[in-house]
């Protein structure tokens, strides 16, 4: 009797486990289902467009929201176990700008249809493109853009500084109760879109094509004083080797800093939280290295793209044209304040509103960025090989960056010939 | 990985209580069923096992010996133990084994301090003894990320509280070098798991007769040699079935490290290694590679222990 039961408890265990598995796949008659996997974005533009994309689509598709982390490494995560597994659930795809060359070669990206291509890339950023293509094709469509600006605090400085030196200048001048510059420094992604905007700024790139290293010497060293520089100045925010983008922004807030690199969020989120500092906030282009070369601002945002898996591609790219229409990417920049891909947008009186005073500073800083190497398939290995070298900033000596120099190049070329651990 | 090596220590104990046994005894009817009984209780759990454990086991080897990487599917093939050679020449790999072993020996030997006298304390405790040790076990019931957030958090120069006790310097970043680093992971690790270092130990000391405790005492013996004569050794089988436990736990240290400086500073551990490899590179050859080292080291630590220090979980059994 006993016995009877304990199999019986056993085998109805075993059976729900089965079950549990294989829930998916439920077919809607009519209207093809296509799963948007990306992370939620918190003030619900893109749903709010995806919904309205469904209503206009006349019973075609709808879209249905599958939320991935909101940090971009633990959403890049969950997108590769599935792809890698060929799952046939996701069909467009949120991706970070620099996935592009990964996921294009890893063979997960459909291709995209010339008809798409034509109306999708209509007066977008070349930059932004840059980072959709891979191969000199477009495989992803770019949806918003973001980048980075320098933040002051007018009320301490009558000016923005153009370089990077005239910022450190100004800040260990006024010292560090008030001079702070809060910058992203742990070994993450942001110290990669840190370094590449520097290296950029001053006039080379790391990769001259996808299997190719450039890092021209003087100028990259020129770069990595910089970064030496600030780390040890005593104006560095004092956990800069752990810093990142919500650091900073609370650093700045916190009212001892004048200066901040960072992405527009923070002018809403100070606007809330911080509102004697908000009032004194300004933005200025990205600093540049070298007086006599503009800067080349980071760049990032977001990019969809159809599975290979996804047995709705025709339906997929048709929601992705309507995604990307003109008034959806203004409705996304309004509500979310996440800047539209379409350079002829930042003349709409709505952007202003969105960017009060800087909407043509973000079109100027989008169109003159220079993207990380995202265009190589093996770019994680290069972001981590990059993370290694330069992590922790502080060790990075100012005067001689030679030795740093060095083990940056090392690592970048094993990176590219992807050999051994990383 | 961690479901394999508990079996692995009830086999190895099991087949030298059957030696020991063997001989003449006589199975009767009844013992026979009851073995029967016990096979069918065990079944499906060791069928389950074979499923999840052994098949991504096996798995893991099949790709170390292969290039693949699911960036590049068109380079797909086999190296041999090329990977293996990739791995153990990197400096990186030697860097952080040495990581790991630290953290685990210093956690472990914190651990073991603490947990034996929070069970001594248990033991004698005279009242609320349901409630104490349901205290205790609070930490040990907190989901490990979410510790390591708030140990994180409570760390954090700026959102943190330590940095306004006193004795500590307002601006100190925790995360910002390698030892301090290291003393906040450690200490996350300890506060986690000391409970259950503790109740292992309770339930080894509750085995020990109080008979012998008041047979020493009547011989004059004190307390502080009541213990080293009495608890000690006869809590030796408990005490290494907890260390070996915590050792292998500690080995593949990942989420306390991840969270607060994601293997930054010198504190990569061997898991993280492995994570990176896999997840971020998508290097499957090479990360399978790391994996597989992992899964053999702990093999050699559980071996160490069981074979070693003899580690054997039904000796008490013996002894009844």
């Amino acid at each position: 009797m006993r016995r009877g039961m304990a199999i019986a408890i056993a085998l109805a265990a075993l059976a729900f486990g089965l079950v549990a598995c294989g829930d998916d796949d439920e077919s809607a008659g009519g209207a093809a289902t296509l799963n948007w996997f990306i992370f939620n974005e918190p003030s619900g533009g893109p749903q709010k467009v995806a919904q309205r994309c469904s209503e206009q689509s006349n019973g075609a598709y709808t879209i249905n929201f599958e939320y991935l982390p909101s940090q971009a490494d633990a959403q890049r995560e969950q997108l590769v176990r599935r792809l890698g597994a060929e799952d046939s659930s996701l069909d467009l795809l949120g991706l970070d700008v620099v996935w592009t060359g990964e996921f294009a070669n890893a063979g997960w990206l459909a291709p995209i249809p010339a008809s798409t291509e034509q109306a999708v890339t209509e007066n977008v950023f070349e930059p932004v493109l840059d980072t959709a293509r891979f191969e000199d094709e477009l495989v992803v469509v770019p949806i918003w853009s973001n980048t980075q600006l320098l933040w002051y605090r007018k009320d301490r400085v009558p000016r923005a500084p153009e370089t990077w030196d005239e910022m450190i200048d100004i800040g260990e001048r006024l010292g560090p109760d008030t001079g702070r510059i809060q910058i992203q420094g742990n070994r993450y992604e942001g110290l990669v879109v840190w370094a590449n905007a520097l290296i950029e700024s001053a006039g080379t790139s790391i990769l001259s094509a996808p299997k190719e290293i450039l890092l021209e010497e003087p100028p990259t060293e020129e770069a990595l004083g910089i970064m030496g520089r600030l780390s040890n100045s005593p104006v560095a925010p004092p956990g800069i080797t752990t810093s990142n983008e919500d650091s900073a922004r609370l650093g700045f807030e916190a009212g001892n800093s004048t200066f901040q690199i960072n992405y527009p969020f923070v002018y809403p989120s100070a606007k809330e939280n911080a509102p004697d500092v908000f009032k004194q906030m300004a933005a200025a282009r990205y600093p540049a290295v070298d007086p006599d070369k503009p800067s080349k601002p980071p760049i990032g945002g977001i990019n969809i793209g159809v599975s290979s898996f996804s047995d709705h591609k025709e339906e997929a790219f048709e929601a992705i044209e309507c995604l990307v229409k003109p008034e959806n990417q203004l409705e996304i920049a309004e509500l979310g304040g996440l800047p539209p891909v379409r350079s002829d947008l930042y003349d709409r009186p709505e952007i202003e509103k969105v960017y009060p005073g800087f909407a043509e500073l973000i079109r100027e800083s989008i169109q003159n960025a220079g993207p990380r190497p995202s265009q190589s398939p093996a770019y994680q290995d290069l972001s981590l090989a990059i993370q290694r070298a330069l992590h922790p900033t502080t060790k990075i000596d100012p005067q001689s960056p030679e030795e740093t120099y060095e083990g940056l190049r090392d690592n970048v070329e094993k990176a590219i010939k992807r050999e051994g651990l990383l | 990985m961690s479901t394999a090596a508990p079996p692995q220590v009830g086999e190895a104990a099991g087949r030298k209580g059957q030696r020991k046994r063997g001989g003449p005894t006589q199975t009767t009817d009844r013992t026979k069923a009851e073995r029967k009984l016990a096979l069918m209780l065990c079944g499906p759990a060791v069928i389950a096992m074979l499923l999840v454990t052994v098949y991504p086991i096996l798995y893991a080897v099949v790709l170390s010996v292969q290039t693949v990487d699911l960036r590049f599917p068109e380079e797909r093939g086999f190296v041999g133990l090329d990977n293996y050679a990739a791995v153990l020449s990197s400096p990186l790999w030697w860097q952080d084994l040495f990581n790991t072993t630290f953290v685990t020996v210093i956690s472990v030997a914190i651990e073991l301090i603490l947990g034996m006298a929070l069970a001594l304390v248990m033991h004698r405790a005279l009242f609320g003894r349901g409630l104490i040790r349901t205290s205790v076990l609070i930490p040990y019931g907190i989901v490990t990320v979410v510790a390591a957030f708030a140990w994180f958090f409570a760390f954090d120069p700026s959102s943190g509280f330590v940095n306004n006790l006193p004795f500590i310097p307002e601006d100190k970043a925790w995360f910002g070098n390698r030892w301090d680093a290291f003393t906040v992971i450690i200490l996350t690790e300890v506060w986690k798991t000391t409970p259950f270092m503790a109740l292992l130990l309770l339930a080894g000391l509750a085995t020990i007769d109080e008979g012998l405790y008041e047979a020493a005492k009547v011989d004059g013996a004190n307390a502080v040699q009541r213990f080293f004569k009495i608890t000690l050794p006869l809590l030796k089988p408990a005490l290494l079935v907890a260390l070996l436990f915590r050792t292998l736990d500690a080995f593949r240290v990942f989420d306390s490290i991840f969270i607060m400086t994601r293997g930054s500073q010198d504190t990569e551990s061997v898991s993280i290694l492995g994570y990176n490899q896999l997840i971020s590179r998508l290097n499957l050859g090479l990360g399978s590679a790391v994996s597989v080292l992992i899964f053999l080291l702990v093999l050699v630590i559980a071996f160490v222990f069981v074979r070693g220090l003899g580690t054997a979980v039904p000796s008490q059994g013996d002894k009844k």
